[in-house]
């Protein structure tokens, strides 16, 4: 797994966004063959969507060949209600790029058969290939989108019930009133997110930093749903230094490290994106980059 | 803490399921044209960078658009950043380039006259008007009124007209302004009935007069008149309920009678500080009404924004007092658009220069020709108002005087998508009328 560390929240967005654009730049998606993105919803990827809207309209990225699927989507609230998933795509990165509407994919908590529902969106993923990217936040209790404490680390899309913790985290969106809140929502499963082939999870601020320390200090536990990302081959968390509060500091040494290695020693051109060395110039070789 | 499930249960069960995706649409699906990188005057506030999404001449919800139909836009337009409004609204207009509404002639001549101002008017950025007839005899109204019946707009075409803003002949000798003393009514004696036979309104049957308060067919939308004239104070109700906006002006009302007249139902007040007594501190007149202290709202007064019929001081002061009330109107009469120079227009020579108009060989003034886009950057000038509270004294505030306000005036899903394109220093650049957008350039008048 790897961490990297920004010192706030503007920077994490734009370390991710820029990630996800060179991702795909890498990638050269086509008609044919689509770059397939999961996306979070929440306070964290905000920042995120922001920038990729910023790169949009500089002409720095396209959408067109683009497939995107949601982690989650509240159960019985209308898709036009201000505070459902598809607003909160809609207004931050939807209505902003040149996406094709039929390449977009959120669960549909209208459904009639919401299992149903959640099989077939596991299929749809299925059907173009899986997904490269999935982009995801945390919850303060440690959730990766809505698997709650105690969801299996193998489960797949499905009906959760919300946990107090995450309706009071959420209540701020619905004027503050816990009874107005959904209780019910879709989700995709720990395994769904597992079977990406890479994740990248998003951690900032101060209230995140105990559930980032659990997650990737302790061990892989169904109470703390995001440490799964260790067993995950190309698992990335890209944090801010608030979030880095509750970690041993020999841990973030360590991982801060890891980036100085390869910026001054190795030298940036020769690391891949994915952090792999293409080759290794020796001891404190040519390329040294302050 | 008590865990709130079974509060929500209820509403999973009758929450509607969304639509099937994919349906293939029906052949003739009007397009779809979303305008891009505008500044956008919506609920009370300007947003950057935002868009419009226009379909079959109204503004709708991108947001069904996108999930609903599953479609990207046909037509993607750039609006380069310029500041989008709601299309202006006209609320007093007597004429412009040489037509004059209320000079009546063969049913083709009229009606072009009003097409050629309908689209003259696009070029100031107005794309909605009341007609205006000044005070005139039964038999012009007859003539005149029904070919001012409420009809849409187009690029073609031009402005929508909204139907008649009838100013007289209900009003008071001692303030006739510039209208013919002749063609005054002393009183209603017979109220609404009066009103009803000197305009013209069809049907004299309880059921034709039925059906005139819900279906508004005739022509008129607002009516000038003097409260304190004998008969047309307990008229007022009657016209509310026919649908019609009543509008204090040309009176020597006091403010008791004036406010008397807002609780019978009058929402207006006609060009405020002209045709009407000064103002004086003991008893204000109409405009007291910007003073009142009713249950009732205080009502939208008109201001006739040139510098010229109202002094800029006193411009400042009425909105100070009464900010939400103020309407701009041009009161142009048939010189408004034309080039400087020497015109016959009806009975009289006029010298029209810039921006104002003149009795020919004299110095006295013969009506305002200004423009209301003019008026708007000229009323920011007098009060240093917001861009966003001059701009609503054009749209949103006479949309919501003539109950208009879903349709006209706003920028909303439902809306006709009337627009007008504006530089940062207030010229009008693009309009567009339901939905199409007008070539300012081809329109000559």
């Amino acid at each position: 797994m790897r961490l990297v560390i920004r010192q706030d929240y503007d920077a994490v967005s734009y370390h991710v966004a820029k990630y996800v654009k060179e991702r795909i730049k890498e990638f050269a998606p086509t008609a044919n063959n689509p770059f397939v993105l999961g996306l979070p919803t929440g306070s964290s990827p905000v920042g995120v969507y922001r920038n990729l809207v910023k790169f949009h309209q500089a002409g720095e990225l396209s959408f067109k060949h683009i497939v995107t699927f949601n982690m989650d989507e509240y159960v019985g609230l209308p898709r036009d209600h201000p505070e459902s998933y598809h607003s909160f795509m809609w207004k931050h990165l939807f209505k902003h790029v040149d996406i094709l509407p039929e390449n977009v994919h959120i669960l549909d908590g209208n459904a009639k058969d919401l299992d149903l529902e959640c099989h077939r969106f596991e299929e749809k993923i299925d059907a173009v290939g899986g997904i490269e990217l999935f982009l995801g936040g945390i919850g303060p209790d440690g959730h990766i989108a809505f698997n709650e404490p105690g969801s299996s680390l193998n489960s797949r899309t499905r009906v959760k019930t919300l946990a107090y913790e995450t309706i009071v985290a959420n209540a701020r969106f619905f004027d503050n009133d816990i009874t107005k809140v959904p209780n019910l929502a879709l989700t995709v499963g720990v395994g769904t997110v597992m079977d990406a082939r890479e994740i990248c999870v998003i951690i900032t601020g101060a209230h995140k930093a105990l559930a980032l320390a659990k997650c990737i200090e302790e061990g892989v536990n169904h109470m703390w749903t995001v440490s799964v990302i260790q067993l995950h081959p190309r698992g990335m968390v890209v944090c801010d230094e608030d979030a880095t509060l509750e970690l041993h500091v020999k841990t973030v040494n360590y991982f801060k490290s890891i980036e100085k290695v390869h910026e001054q020693l190795i030298g940036s051109d020769n690391v891949g994106l994915q952090g792999g060395v293409r080759s290794w110039g020796g001891v404190g070789a040519t390329t040294y980059h302050q | 803490m008590q865990y709130p499930v079974a509060l929500q249960l209820h509403n999973f069960i009758s929450a509607p399921s969304s639509p099937e995706p994919n349906t293939p649409l029906p052949e003739n699906t009007p397009k779809v044209i979303k305008i891009t990188n505008c500044r956008v005057l919506k609920d009370h506030k300007i947003v950057e960078k935002d868009a419009i999404w226009i379909q079959d001449g109204k503004i709708i919800d991108p947001h069904k658009f996108f999930w609903y139909q599953k479609r990207l836009p046909d037509v993607v337009l750039d609006a380069e950043g310029l500041l989008v409004a709601p299309g202006f609204i006209e609320a007093q207009i007597n004429g412009a380039f040489g037509v004059d509404f209320s000079v009546p002639s063969d049913q083709e001549t009229y009606e072009r006259g009003l097409t050629k101002v309908s689209r003259g008017l696009l070029k100031y950025g107005t794309t909605s008007y009341c007609p205006t007839i000044v005070s005139s005899s039964a038999a012009v109204y007859h003539q005149v009124l029904p070919l001012l019946k409420p009809r849409p707009g187009s690029s073609v075409l031009g402005a929508s007209i909204l139907g008649a803003h009838v100013e007289g002949p209900f009003i008071n000798e001692a303030r006739v302004g510039a209208h013919e003393l002749k063609a005054l009514q002393a009183s209603a004696k017979n109220g609404f009935q009066d009103f009803k036979s000197v305009y013209g309104f069809e049907g004299d049957t309880p059921e034709a007069q039925r059906k005139l308060s819900k279906e508004n067919l005739h022509s008129v939308k607002i009516i000038t008149c003097a409260p304190e004239l004998n008969g047309v104070m307990e008229s007022i109700p009657d016209l509310v309920k026919a649908g019609i906006t009543v509008s204090v002006g040309h009176s020597m009302a006091n403010t008791l009678q004036a406010e008397e007249a807002v609780m019978q139902g009058a929402t207006f007040i006609t060009h405020l500080f002209n045709a009407m007594p000064q103002f004086h501190h003991r008893d204000p007149g109409v405009i007291g009404l910007l003073g009142s202290r009713l249950d009732l709202p205080r009502p939208y007064y008109g201001l006739i924004c040139d510098g010229i019929h109202v002094h800029p001081n006193s411009v400042k002061i009425a909105y100070d007092s009464h900010p939400e009330g103020v309407i701009l109107v041009t009161d142009a009469m048939s010189a408004m658009g034309l080039s400087p120079g020497n015109y016959q227009l009806g009975n009289m020579d006029v010298t029209k220069k810039k921006d104002h108009v003149v009795i020919e060989g004299t110095n006295t003034l013969a009506g305002s020709v200004i423009t209301l886009d003019a008026c708007m950057r000229n009323f920011i000038q007098f009060t240093s108002c917001s861009l966003i509270e001059a701009l609503e004294a054009v749209t949103l505030h006479p949309a919501v005087l003539l109950g208009i306000q879903d349709s006209k005036g706003v920028i909303k899903p439902g809306a006709d998508a009337d627009l007008v394109f504006l530089s940062d220093d207030l010229y009008v650049k693009r309009v567009f009328v339901a939905g199409q957008e007008v070539d300012l350039g081809a329109i000559d008048v």
